[in-house]
């Protein structure tokens, strides 16, 4: 048992643990209403969605890469889903597998093209960005779809207690995503690649084929986030993911990842969203400007950097002086 | 590099030159394929248009060229436009006061981003990711989201004279930043010395360029360009509009990056062309107005945008390979 408090207790990301704690239980002790069954659902809707988000952006961090398009790819799938189902009369469960095979397409060609052209993703994503986003307005004209079928309404909204039924794929991702990174070939490559891609690739990984793979995982992610916002709002939106960008980098940053590559935390990330969603939360439940969330989300961005920089820094000089010590 | 070829020669092979056949054969496409691309009114609106983006794209040139990012030239740009906008409209100053005042404070907000991301050593894109997110959130907070409307005469003026009917005089204010830049990064010490902190930040410390200090005033240019071409934009607008810049200041984010991409400056550092971004700038706004002209409909214009950045990045990079195997087999 005490073993256990140990390795948690030593975890990097048990600082943040503390936080989401601290935050929760002073919440709910100065106000009433944060513990109401309207508000945990409220909270945990918008967790679901941003949970997608970030585990999008994060497989790209750990390859040591960075996906713009994240949430244009999620506004395409949004609105193809949507389109599928009132324009073409395609039942649900077709809908969805082309809405994911459509994401997962984006995210291979955003994969495919840095791979093959050796340009940094930050200016090909920046690139498709711009084309998913052309295309997402081009068949909409930026007017919504709005026959969303009454299943995929229900789904959205329906929760048991207060406990939303949209948040049960977010979890199984996260769980899928920690296996991965964790205990999968794929992912593990993944960070090598991450890591120092050259190493890699000499130690018999094949990069290209990696970066790929988690290129399509990335396209994959945001095309099931795009999904579960129609749901929710209950309309194709040609709007959806136009907002994504910062939580998608927030989040994992805060969790502790290294934004080179070859490190990432997929429960620090969790935790990165859980904070970021009591911090936008407090704003509303105290009745500041729901103006200064956006302040926030910026000044939290800042402050887990400095924090990580910080630690890496005392980590050196550590090591700096135990280096001494052997000489 | 040495260059012993004459210098027509070097003007052939020079990227700019590819990049200005490309911007004279879509002005005759245009002329030639559309009603009224070459009409006065037109060609007005065009150049006010062409003034701002360059800048904008200039405003990211700098930080490029020390192989950092600036996410948050749109929410400078807003920030201090709105700070200048109450300064004119609230405390009642002089534009010729209030426009210095106002360049100063852009240039601040690019110096918080330079001078935080040197001296906690983190890349300057989760830098100004943040401070994107801080200074439009605070200019939201501050403002109420409210546009200031009643800017003084003289100011707005300045946005809709004509010169010789056609011309805007915004299109001055941005050759004379153009022929600033040039100056700065072909002939000046202080240009050259961003530049060697761009291209090897190792390599110029050791040769005693203060390299973070170059950083921070890449930043700190940075932000006051970004001021400028808010400052344009409002002139053109008539108004200071916290909207004017999309949600956190990103629809500035992709022609920013467009315009010196196309030019041939290089995300890595240390490679700069100030014409090359004007003509990316240029060709941009052109193929924009173009295809709004022959009705393709404004919302496929994004996408045609992407495929040009991508087209144009790809060729780039087929030239500087073929150009390599070319010098390994000489």
């Amino acid at each position: 048992m005490r073993g256990a408090w140990e390795n948690l207790r030593r975890t990097e990301w048990f600082g943040l643990l503390l936080i989401a704690i601290v935050g929760a239980l002073i919440l709910a002790a100065v106000k009433q209403s944060f513990l109401s069954t309207f508000n945990v659902y409220v909270m945990l809707l918008g967790f679901s969605i941003s949970i997608m988000v970030s585990m999008s952006q994060m497989v790209i961090i750990a390859i040591g890469q960075m996906n713009l398009s994240v949430g244009a790819i999620g506004g395409l799938v949004a609105i193809s889903f949507a389109g599928f189902m009132e324009v073409w009369g395609l039942p649900i469960p077709l809908a969805i597998l082309a809405g994911l095979a459509i994401g997962v397409l984006c995210g291979f060609l955003n994969g495919i093209l840095t791979v093959i052209t050796g340009i940094t993703a930050f200016i090909i994503t920046l690139a498709t960005l711009s084309i998913f986003k052309g295309i997402n307005l081009g068949i909409t004209e930026a007017q919504p779809f709005y026959e969303v079928p009454a299943v995929v309404k229900w789904f959205g909204n329906a929760s048991i207690g207060p406990i939303p039924y949209l948040v049960i794929l977010p979890i199984l991702a996260a769980i899928a995503m920690w296996y991965l990174m964790n205990r999968a070939v794929i992912g593990r490559q993944m960070l090598a690649v991450g890591g120092n891609a050259h190493a890699a690739g000499l130690s018999g990984i094949s990069v290209g084929r990696t970066v790929v793979a988690a290129h399509a995982i990335s396209g994959g992610l945001a095309a099931i986030a795009g999904m579960l916002v129609v749901a929710r709002l209950q309309i194709g939106q040609p709007t959806i993911g136009d907002d994504w960008l910062i939580i998608s980098f927030a989040a994992p940053v805060i969790g502790g990842a290294v934004l080179t590559g070859g490190h990432v935390s997929v429960i620090g990330t969790c935790l990165g969203v859980i904070i970021v969603t009591l911090v936008s939360n407090a704003l509303v439940l105290l009745a500041i400007d729901p103006f200064f969330v956006q302040l926030l989300l910026g000044a939290l961005i800042l402050g887990a950097v400095g924090l990580n920089r910080y630690r890496e820094v005392k980590a050196e000089a550590h090591r700096g002086r135990t280096q001494e010590a052997h000489a | 590099m040495t260059n012993h070829r004459r210098p027509v020669a070097i003007l052939f092979s020079s990227n700019q030159f590819g990049l200005l056949l490309v911007v004279i054969g879509f002005v005759l496409a245009f002329t030639f394929g559309t009603q009224g691309f070459a009409s006065k009114f037109n060609l007005f609106t065009l150049g006010r248009v062409v003034a701002i983006d360059v800048m904008i794209g200039y405003a990211m040139m700098v930080v490029l060229v020390t192989g950092g990012l600036n996410l948050a030239v749109g929410a400078i740009g807003v920030a201090s436009v709105m700070f200048g906008g109450w300064l004119m409209e609230v405390v009642g100053l002089h534009p010729l006061i209030a426009v210095p005042v106002t360049i100063g404070f852009g240039a601040s907000l690019g110096w918080i981003n330079g001078y935080a991301s040197v001296r906690s050593g983190v890349h300057s894109f989760i830098i100004t990711l943040a401070t994107m997110s801080i200074f439009f959130g605070a200019m939201i907070v501050l403002t109420g989201a409210q546009p200031f409307r009643a800017l003084p005469q003289e100011f707005i003026q300045f946005g809709k004279m004509r010169v010789f009917g056609i011309v805007s005089p915004l299109l001055f204010v941005t050759l004379a930043v153009t022929v600033l830049l040039v100056y700065v990064f072909s002939y000046s010490s202080f240009g050259r010395k961003i530049l060697a902190a761009g291209a090897s930040p190792a390599a110029a410390e050791l040769s005693g360029v203060p390299v973070g200090r170059m950083f921070i005033y890449g930043h700190a240019i940075s932000g006051a360009l970004a001021c400028v071409a808010g400052l344009m934009l409002t002139m053109r607008n008539g108004a200071a509009l916290p909207s004017m810049a999309g949600q956190l200041g990103a629809d500035w984010l992709l022609p920013s990056f467009l315009a010196p991409v196309l030019g041939g400056t290089l995300l890595t550092g240390g490679v700069v062309s100030v014409i090359g971004t004007l003509l990316g700038a240029v060709l941009v706004t052109i193929i924009n107005n173009g295809l709004l002209l022959l009705q393709i409909g404004e919302f496929w214009v994004q996408m045609f945008l992407g495929l040009i950045l991508l087209a144009a990045v790809v060729l780039d990079r087929l030239r500087s390979v073929l150009a390599e195997r070319r010098r390994a087999t000489a």
